[in-house]
């Protein structure tokens, strides 16, 4: 038996650069009450099953799920963490309802960056002991790299990529959650201190904390509870080799592929004329350019183009990143997916207030997990 | 069975091996710090702590007094915004003596962690440690009460409470 899966309740608190007045189980607190109410449901008593995305080593707790059930209502009942982003466990639930397993279950992930004051050394962590850690210790040199390889592969221009965050930066002054939106030129992307060349400051996205969390439904469900259910077309996900030496360094292989399997499981066969828009991955302005190309939302190597010419825009054909991205909203660990799901979602509603777009049935939401990960998720939700 | 081999196969590596620089031996000292905020509940309660109180919050569905204080119940999920300060005396719920440290290391004088059901509170407990008493006399439903720091050494830490002895 397949199912139909639907988003029905969104909650959570805006993303702020730091967050001292909520303690992470408080700030799960408000964004599940606020989900919960938006649903209609009452968790202790209608959801059946929840996820969790969190990292032990960003919180600094080891065997953080034990930390979860109390703050989202899940106590005594079914959950199970994810050491992966957002989208994953959004995916997880498509699974579990779509195969009929459970009729609601919640969504969780949250970022409380702020909290953790060695974010360098905690991705120099990540790398592979004996083979890279020796080299160097700051390992956002892989951004610098894949730019590199990216720009030369593609023939895009540097100029190209800064335009992304002179766009992302823009879109989030008109979002009232983005804690990093501004009107900047080209030249103060270009001018901005070289980071890792040829990566500048300005395009990196910065840490932000947020809680995310979402309710999702079977199609019974969801008609009974929700007047506007967003649906859940296609999921998909997909994980390169992880070492350095073995990974492409131009394409972004893993978004290929999650989205090849989301497309399949949302029965797209043209992505380009079928997605009316999409927010996919900016931890990196480049990101942005070399996630459009692997997911076919524009030719090979034209994703700069594209941009340069404004085919990315808010009022353009594809508008991408309308929220702000990363880059605008801010990064948010493990709850980044989430954000560009719910993003979609309040767009697809016909809720995002100055910024709505008008006319959009289908939205595409895709994650990077961040460095050093070679990995992605992709989900298409739909009003109809 | 392991007990019964006297000579294991093989050459084991000594200290003396990795000090020559036999083997290939990396390093790490992952420096990974956190300063965690502790948000409305767990502040006020480190700070009731300075003050040499203990304060729960109560919530006004199930009734249940919740500690350390938090803003929400878990069972109702609702916010609970009810502070209680509760006694700093109760009984022993349960305990264990332990003879092994933080680093597997065999203690001379064990400590004696315990669960402490707070007096008058409807048996909401706190984690801690019992103190000046020979363990062998600890008992469960054992009568105790908390000993403080010194107000001037009170940094606002579960730790302000130093532990509980048997009154």
């Amino acid at each position: 038996m397949q199912r139909r899966v639907a988003i029905i309740g969104i909650g959570y608190t805006p993303f702020r650069p730091i967050t001292p007045e909520l303690s992470f189980k408080e700030m799960m607190f408000e964004a599940a009450q606020r989900a919960y109410e938006d649903a209609g449901v009452c968790p202790r008593r209608d959801i059946d099953a929840f996820v969790t995305c969190e990292e032990d080593f960003t919180h600094g707790r080891s065997i953080f799920n034990i930390h979860m059930p109390d703050n989202i209502g899940a106590v005594l009942k079914r959950i199970h963490t994810l050491p992966a982003d957002g989208i994953y466990g959004l995916a997880d639930a498509y699974m579990l309802i779509n195969t009929g397993l459970v009729d609601v279950m919640a969504v969780e992930s949250h970022s409380k960056a702020s909290n953790m004051l060695t974010p360098n050394y905690l991705v120099a962590h990540a790398m592979d002991p004996v083979y890279n850690k020796p080299l160097a210790y700051n390992p956002y040199f892989i951004a610098g790299m894949e730019m590199n390889r990216f720009l030369c592969e593609t023939g895009t221009t540097e100029e190209q990529c800064a335009l992304v965050a002179v766009k992302n930066k823009a879109n989030a002054l008109l979002n009232p959650q983005a804690a990093y939106g501004d009107r900047i030129t080209l030249d103060d992307v270009l001018d901005s201190e070289m980071m890792f060349h040829p990566l500048s400051r300005l395009e990196m996205s910065a840490p932000a904390d947020g809680g995310i969390v979402m309710v999702l439904a079977c199609e019974e469900k969801a008609y009974a509870l929700s007047d506007r259910p967003v649906w859940v077309r296609g999921v998909g996900w997909c994980s390169d080799a992880p070492s350095l030496e073995t990974r492409d360094w131009g394409k972004a292989v893993y978004a290929q592929l999650a989205g090849d399997m989301a497309y399949r499981v949302a029965g797209i066969g043209n992505p380009r004329l079928e997605i009316d828009f999409a927010e996919v991955d900016d931890t990196f302005a480049y990101k942005e350019l070399q996630h459009l190309e692997a997911l076919r939302l524009c030719r090979p190597g034209e994703a700069g183009l594209m941009v340069e010419e404004g085919g990315t825009l808010r009022d353009s054909e594809l508008p991408v990143n309308v929220s702000g991205g990363s880059l605008g909203v801010g990064r948010l660990d493990e709850a980044t997916g989430l954000q560009k799901v719910l993003e979609v979602v309040i767009q697809l509603r016909g809720e995002a207030g100055s910024r709505q777009l008008d006319d959009v049935q289908v939205g595409l939401a895709q994650s990077w997990r961040g460095l050093p990960a070679n990995s992605g998720a992709v989900a298409i939700l739909s009003n109809e | 069975m392991t007990e019964k081999i006297k000579v294991w196969p093989g050459t084991p590596l000594s200290d003396k091996d990795l000090a020559a620089k036999k083997v290939l031996l990396t390093e790490w000292h992952p420096n990974l710090k956190y300063a965690w905020d502790t948000g409305m509940g767990y502040g006020r309660y480190f700070a009731e702590l300075k003050k040499g109180r203990i304060v729960g919050t109560k919530c006004n569905k199930c009734r249940r007094v919740l500690l350390p204080a938090r803003v929400f119940c878990e069972w109702c999920f609702r916010t609970v915004d009810e502070w209680v300060y509760l006694k700093d005396t109760g009984i022993i719920n349960t305990f264990s003596i332990a003879y092994t440290g933080s680093m597997a290391e065999r203690l001379k004088e064990p400590v004696i962690p315990a669960l402490v059901e707070i007096d008058g509170s409807g048996g909401v407990a706190i984690m801690h440690l019992i103190s000046e008493v020979d363990p062998w006399k600890v008992k469960i439903g054992m009568k105790v009460k908390a000993v403080w720091k010194p107000e001037q050494k009170r940094e606002g830490a579960i730790t302000d409470i130093m532990y509980w002895k048997p009154i």
